[in-house]
């Protein structure tokens, strides 16, 4: 197995994913099983060769330092399970 | 006359602008159908009105005598991948539940700006993660087709439509929409063309913007047209494709005509059949099929070569690290905080917030993914599976440079099998995996690649042919895949059962 229960937590707290005791145990063999077949990798001589960047050679643009949008905040908080006064409400983080 | 629902782009184009029929009696006529087909569950929300609104204005605009829309008359699906201002956008995922863009994707844009409507917005394997269409939160398509026992009969047993692109592979084969948006991260659109018998094009990353397109991995996502036909495809992807400065990796490159391009001769085209698509246990049928794209090609003039890309076979794990690492970041996003599924238990902190909504609102295999991503990601682990997959992936790029040396498309399966049934792959991921055995390298190198139907499998069930061009090179693409079309002559449909 090439990752244990104990993994298995770690990442899903890492990924801010509750997980069940039940669910921990199914993830285990399926990571595992997983790990396992994509390290066939490893035996594909790499060396010298770059890892890719850009799938199709485009350079990355720059636009011009200019304010393109704003003024639309209702509309950002249209789809916010709890805003406040025109904020994101969250639970409260500073006691 | 034929009903206006067997009709394709093309037809519906050339119909209304002929005066055989209005846009309104096109668009209800869709409509009907599409609600009568609520047993494939190709739709998660339906818009007629969106899509008579259109036909309106196509009418308007006939009658008033002006120049028409490109898409004037013609209504279409949408994935409900792409952000649509006003309608709810899911990405077949309970996370995203309630969620109405204020905003509209850049693809969906130009396809209204083009005169299209819209029928609905179309189910999807959840974050376009699966090839079966099994992973929606909104519960799976089915797909219209049905295998035939060895009596000739027709069997009761549910198919799935193939994915992610399942909502819209189904509702075009069963003559719900003449065409609809699909995406592709590794074969999303190319499978699910494949298993019900209908057509499909990935162009070359970044001709489609992806500005308003749910993410799953940002640097394979690409957007592009399924429909009944090569030329309808191309007609879609001229109105869907073009620069766009939303989207940092937008190709800046005109869009071509394509439609006007189309030209099914392949004298002086040489075909690269890459041998080592040639997997162990590839069905007899399968290769049958390849063969006689093979001999059809040779039929259409074109020289056929023997090519190697010797890496394939490492295609699909580079694309399990690399896709998931990316999604594991694309989906941080959702917080339950700026849109979607909060779940906030008793008492819970902002950091149980974030757990439990992520637990509430996420898939079993979107999860899966996530959680392999975080670990390929973390600590320890980031160079022996990222880095070395991003420079296999180098590698798999490299082999289709050395190949276009030799030719100027290639041509394999696109998929190892015919549809399968719901719950046939699901127990072993990667056995899910290896449908996208044939269309995830050319994703991995971000090539322009199509599905066409071909022919049959024994149990009356769709196959199809895959032609991989160079980048931007779309056109030798819908050439060749034109050459296929005519040669293969595929008319089966699926019988009504639903």
């Amino acid at each position: 197995m090439s990752v244990d229960e104990k993994t298995v937590r770690k990442v899903a707290a890492l990924s801010r994913i509750a997980v069940t005791d039940e669910e921990v145990a199914a993830m285990v063999p399926e990571l595992s099983k997983l790990l396992d077949w994509v390290k066939q990798l490893a035996e594909v001589n790499t060396e010298g060769v770059e890892p890719m960047a850009t799938v199709i050679d485009n350079t990355l643009r720059l636009r011009a330092d200019d304010v393109t949008d704003g003024n639309i905040r209702d509309a950002i908080l249209s789809n916010a399970p709890s805003p406040e006064h025109g904020f994101f409400g969250v639970p409260k983080v500073i006691e | 006359m034929s009903k206006l629902t067997d009709l394709g782009v093309a037809e519906l184009r050339d119909g209304f602008r002929g005066g055989n029929f209005t846009a309104r009696e096109v668009a209800e006529a869709f409509n009907a159908v599409v609600a009568g087909a609520s047993a494939l569950n190709a739709f998660i929300t339906t818009t007629p009105e969106h899509a008579l609104a259109a036909a309106d204005e196509a009418d308007n605009a006939r009658a008033a005598g002006g120049d028409l829309k490109p898409l004037a008359g013609i209504p279409i699906g949408m994935k409900d991948l792409f952000a649509t201002r006003g309608t709810r956008t899911t990405a077949g995922s309970h996370i995203l539940e309630g969620f109405t863009p204020p905003y509209e994707s850049t693809v969906s844009g130009k396809l209204w700006d083009a005169g299209a409507g819209m029928l609905g917005k179309l189910n999807m394997d959840q974050f376009a993660m699966g090839s079966s269409n099994e992973t929606s939160s909104f519960g799976p398509v089915i797909s219209p087709w049905r295998a035939r026992h060895e009596s000739g009969e027709r069997s009761n047993t549910d198919l799935v439509p193939g994915g992610s692109s399942g909502g819209t592979s189904a509702a075009i084969a069963a003559r719900l929409c003449p065409a609809a948006t699909g995406t592709d991260t590794g074969g999303s659109i190319r499978q699910p063309a494949s298993f019900t018998g209908i057509s499909g094009i990935k162009p070359t990353y970044g001709r489609c913007s992806r500005y308003g397109i749910v993410g799953f991995a940002s640097s394979l996502d690409q957007a592009g047209p399924m429909a009944r036909s090569v030329r309808d495809c191309a007609i879609m992807l001229e109105a869907m494709a073009g620069f766009d400065p939303k989207d940092s990796t937008s190709i800046d490159a005109p869009v071509l005509p394509w439609e006007a391009g189309l030209n099914a001769s392949m004298k002086g085209k040489r075909v690269g059949i890459p041998k080592e698509y040639r997997v162990d246990n590839m069905p007899p049928e399968i290769e049958a099929l390849w063969e006689q794209g093979i001999a059809w090609f040779r039929d259409a003039g074109a020289e056929i070569v023997d090519v190697s890309l010797p890496h394939t076979h490492y295609s699909l794990p580079v694309y399990y690290v690399i896709a998931p690492a990316e999604a594991s970041s694309n989906l941080a996003r959702y917080d339950g905080v700026r849109y979607g599924l909060r779940d906030l238990p008793d008492g819970a902190n902002l950091q149980d917030m974030y757990a439990a909504t992520r637990k509430a609102g996420f898939g079993w295999e979107v999860k899966r993914r996530l959680l392999i991503g975080t670990y390929v990601l973390s600590a320890g682990f980031y160079d022996a599976y990222y880095t070395k997959a991003q420079r296999v992936r180098t590698l798999i790029a490299q082999d289709f440079d050395k190949a276009w040396e030799q030719c100027d498309v290639l041509l394999t399966p696109t998929t190892p099998s015919a549809a399968f049934a719901p719950g046939a792959q699901s127990a072993d991921p990667i056995a899910m995996y290896l449908n996208d055995v044939f269309t995830v390298p050319a994703s991995l190198a971000g090539l322009p690649a199509m599905s066409v139907p071909a022919g049959l499998s024994s149990a009356g069930l769709p196959l199809g042919l895959q032609i991989i061009g160079k980048a931007l090179d779309e056109q030798s693409v819908f050439n060749a895949a034109l050459a296929l079309e005519q040669r293969a002559a595929f008319t089966a449909r699926p019988e009504k059962w639903w």
